[in-house]
């Protein structure tokens, strides 16, 4: 196998991940800080008031951020429960169980900012329409994941048992994409699309891509840290654990 | 810039609730998260420390 694929399966290791993830976090956060500053100045001072919306409007900047990474956070922990179960990998597992709660988290404030959008323009909390109720059915996968690893004491096996409930979950992330399209919803369809130009001004658009790309840059972030307390709490017997925290 | 005031900056044309709610929302729970991790984080390391202590104080009262 050629070199540098061999370096890279080394971090597949707590031991040699550890101290990576360690290095990484500092900068995942400066970038997080950077994109939200930028991104909170666009959103509050730079976008342009909406025309039927008002300043309500300006609640995208963190409900479509939010909503995104919610998704996009239960893909790549899917993917990483997979590939703990086919390749018995240990990174894989912990990395799935580091992320469930930054994803939770995301899906909360989607439901939450989103209740707080639809109150004023739609004139509902709630209703129960097909983008609305896929998403609170995401939340609801997420606590399931959590509370399902939680339950099992053997580490491997909850990694196992949360890996197959995260895979069959990933039937839902194309229905909350696509439930606008699908289904007659009062939610509104997508304002990004690959193969459109967004219906959206500039700098809106600008201002939500800096907000997107604070959350991603959080998330990682975050989730290195955890996945830095789940390695040295499940590999607390080894001799590395031992030297590892002076 | 479309605020003539700090006044109207805050109240966000009569939405103030709503988007207050919203960024504030996501604010405390986006500093509460890492802070609650990073306490996981320093638990999980003050019992190693705590446990290679106890393992060392034992190897030494073995050893007399």
């Amino acid at each position: 196998m050629r070199q540098s694929i061999v370096q890279w399966f080394k971090f597949a290791s707590p031991q040699s991940f550890y101290p990576l993830a360690g290095r990484l976090i500092p900068w995942f956060w400066s970038a997080a800080a950077i994109f939200g500053i930028a991104g909170l100045w666009i959103a509050f001072f730079v976008a342009p008031t909406d025309a039927q919306q008002g300043e309500g409007y300006r609640i995208i900047f963190v409900h479509v951020p939010a909503s995104w990474m919610s998704m996009f956070i239960y893909l790549v922990m899917a993917f990483w429960a997979g590939l703990g179960l086919a390749l018995n990998t240990r990174v894989s597992g912990m990395m799935a169980q580091a992320l469930a709660p930054t994803g939770a988290l995301m899906a909360a404030l989607s439901l939450w900012t989103g209740a707080l959008w639809g109150k004023p323009m739609w004139g509902a909390w709630w209703v129960w329409d097909a983008r609305l109720t896929s998403e609170l059915i995401l939340f609801f996968l997420y606590l399931g994941f959590i509370a399902l690893q939680a339950a099992i004491d053997d580490p491997r096996r909850a990694d196992k048992a949360g890996a197959i409930l995260a895979l069959v979950g990933v039937v839902n992330i194309p229905i909350i994409y696509f439930s606008v399209k699908w289904w007659n919803t009062l939610h509104q369809g997508s304002t990004i699309n690959l193969n459109k130009a967004p219906s959206m001004a500039q700098t809106m658009l600008w201002g939500m891509l800096l907000m997107a790309l604070c959350f991603w840059m959080y998330s990682i972030a975050v989730a290195l840290m955890r996945v830095r307390a789940i390695i040295l709490e499940r590999e607390r017997h080894t001799e590395w654990v031992k030297h590892a925290v002076e | 810039m479309q605020w003539n005031s700090i006044g109207e900056f805050f109240a966000m044309g009569g939405y103030a609730l709503y988007v207050w709610g919203s960024f504030g929302a996501c604010v405390l729970l986006m500093v509460a998260e890492p802070f609650l991790v990073k306490r996981r984080l320093s638990e999980v390391r003050q019992s190693l420390i705590r446990e290679r202590l106890a393992d060392e104080l034992d190897s030494q009262q073995r050893s007399q």
